[in-house]
């Protein structure tokens, strides 16, 4: 039985390529945004493009933070990719705006400090010595496509830096997460994806 | 932890076939985009761009079929422009698979048009692209000029000014392609590239101009994220690998 996996639909961005690469990888993807499915399903995709408030209005709109919230409080797994990532902190700023946001993961996001943003491009990150999520592909560049952030200091965090040092995925219980993008990152993305999705049976 | 140079290969696509030319004008034919794309992707290609250059409207739709099988099939960023008209184009792009989208005639025409895509798509999936010269007439601006009709036509513009209002409203990246430079492999406009990165805190693809692997290190010192090209890639005069090798061995991260 291929793993059910449901990337949330709220209107945010190209969502083909994350259900072309979770195919790819062997899971049986549904693009929705029915929470019932969402709540059934093996492995939750957040994805996210954009601004913070924007995404989590989307999220709101569809019922999306209770969802998540439900799953993770019954150790079911999720996966936050980009501002879906983002999301899952308690709030992010954004030009002096703070926005509440589905609050999973304690710290807040904000402005990356660096001569260039966005941070747009491969980058190397430095995943915690346990982690499952970067089996095999510890040493890889992954595509980063973000101008915000979160400050280093949580469990279970992998970390890259432009400009300073930020949060480039999270690995807690049932809670994964990446700033980059797994489904842009070629052969590392995809193997990525494939120890998440290998997780969910 | 450095974010690598990105080294981008063009594909001009002309009805849903790759084409490009010296200087936009002498066409020749060098393949289906979606096979090359998967080439790329396997050579170590960083991101994609598709320049749509089909003249009506009607052929548009075979665009979007590109994009999308293109989107199944490769892993890695794509960036379509070319034609691109209003905030309605850039969403079906994005529906289509596309990550980012560059706006460039229509934007000079109406500016309003980068701001009002930004706020709706956010700022990562909206590119300027400028097309820029040396300009004809001396002594106003800094010296380099937008065009348009692939070069042919000047506006007036001052191109380094038009690249800091983009980002004011809100691009996040801009393609500065040399119109001199292009199609000559005689090497990228150095100085067109440090005059937009002096004024610009996004990305900056260099673009035009590319002809050995020594071209793409200068660009990079003058301040491009990411380097373009075309032909050379196509027709087999550089592999992305060759031009990798060379950034590195100039003292650059690439991946």
């Amino acid at each position: 039985m291929r793993p059910r996996v449901v990337v949330l639909d709220y209107g945010s961005g190209n969502l083909r390529s994350a259900e072309r690469a979770l195919d790819r990888v062997g899971a049986d993807v549904t693009v929705t945004d029915d929470t019932d499915t969402a709540a059934e399903c093996d492995g939750l995709v957040v994805p996210g493009v954009g601004a913070f408030a924007a995404c989590m209005e989307g999220v709101r709109r569809v019922g999306g933070d209770v969802a998540v919230r439900s799953r993770v409080a019954a150790d079911r797994p999720v996966l936050g990719i980009c501002v879906g990532m983002q999301v899952l902190y308690d709030r992010g700023a954004e030009h002096g705006v703070e926005t509440v946001g589905v609050g999973v993961l304690t710290g807040s996001v904000e402005q990356l400090h660096a001569p260039v943003l966005p941070h747009m491009g491969w980058n190397t990150v430095q995943p915690p010595p346990q982690t499952h999520l970067f089996a095999g592909v510890e040493g890889e560049r992954f595509y980063f496509v973000h101008s915000y952030g979160v400050r280093p200091g949580g469990a279970g965090e992998t970390v890259s830096e432009h400009g300073e040092r930020f949060v480039a995925g999270v690995e807690h219980g049932a809670l994964s997460a990446t700033q980059f993008h797994p489904e842009k990152s070629g052969e590392a993305g995809l193997h990525l994806l494939d120890n998440w999705v290998k997780s969910l049976s | 932890m450095t974010v690598a140079v990105r080294v981008i290969p063009c594909l001009d696509v002309d009805a849903g076939r790759v084409v490009k030319g010296v200087n936009f004008r002498d066409l020749r034919d060098a393949g289906d985009p979606v096979e090359m794309a998967q080439v790329y992707d396997a050579e170590g290609a960083d991101e994609l761009v598709f320049l749509d250059i089909t003249a009506s409207s009607d052929s548009r739709e075979t665009t979007y079929d590109v994009v999308r099988r293109t989107a199944e099939q490769v892993f890695i960023p794509l960036t379509v422009g070319g034609g691109v008209r209003s905030v309605e184009d850039v969403d079906r792009l994005l529906r289509a698979g596309a990550d980012k989208v560059s706006f460039n005639t229509a934007a000079i025409a109406r500016p309003a048009l980068l701001q009002e895509a930004a706020r709706r798509f956010g700022s990562q999936c909206i590119v300027l692209s400028v097309d820029a010269r040396r300009a004809r007439a001396a002594g106003s601006g800094s010296g380099f000029e937008v065009t348009t009709h692939g070069g042919r036509k000047g506006t007036g513009i001052d191109a380094v000014e038009w690249s800091a209002r983009g980002q004011e409203l809100g691009v996040g990246e801009i393609l500065l392609n040399s119109m001199d430079a292009d199609g000559t492999r005689q090497g990228y406009d150095v100085a067109m590239i440090e005059a937009v990165r002096a004024v610009v805190s996004v990305p900056v693809i260099a673009s035009g101009g590319a002809g050995a692997v020594g071209d793409f290190a200068p660009a990079v010192l003058a301040g491009a994220d990411a380097v373009l090209a075309a032909s050379v890639f196509h027709f087999g005069t550089l592999s992305i690998g060759e031009v990798k090798a060379a950034l590195r061995a100039a003292g650059q991260v690439v991946r």
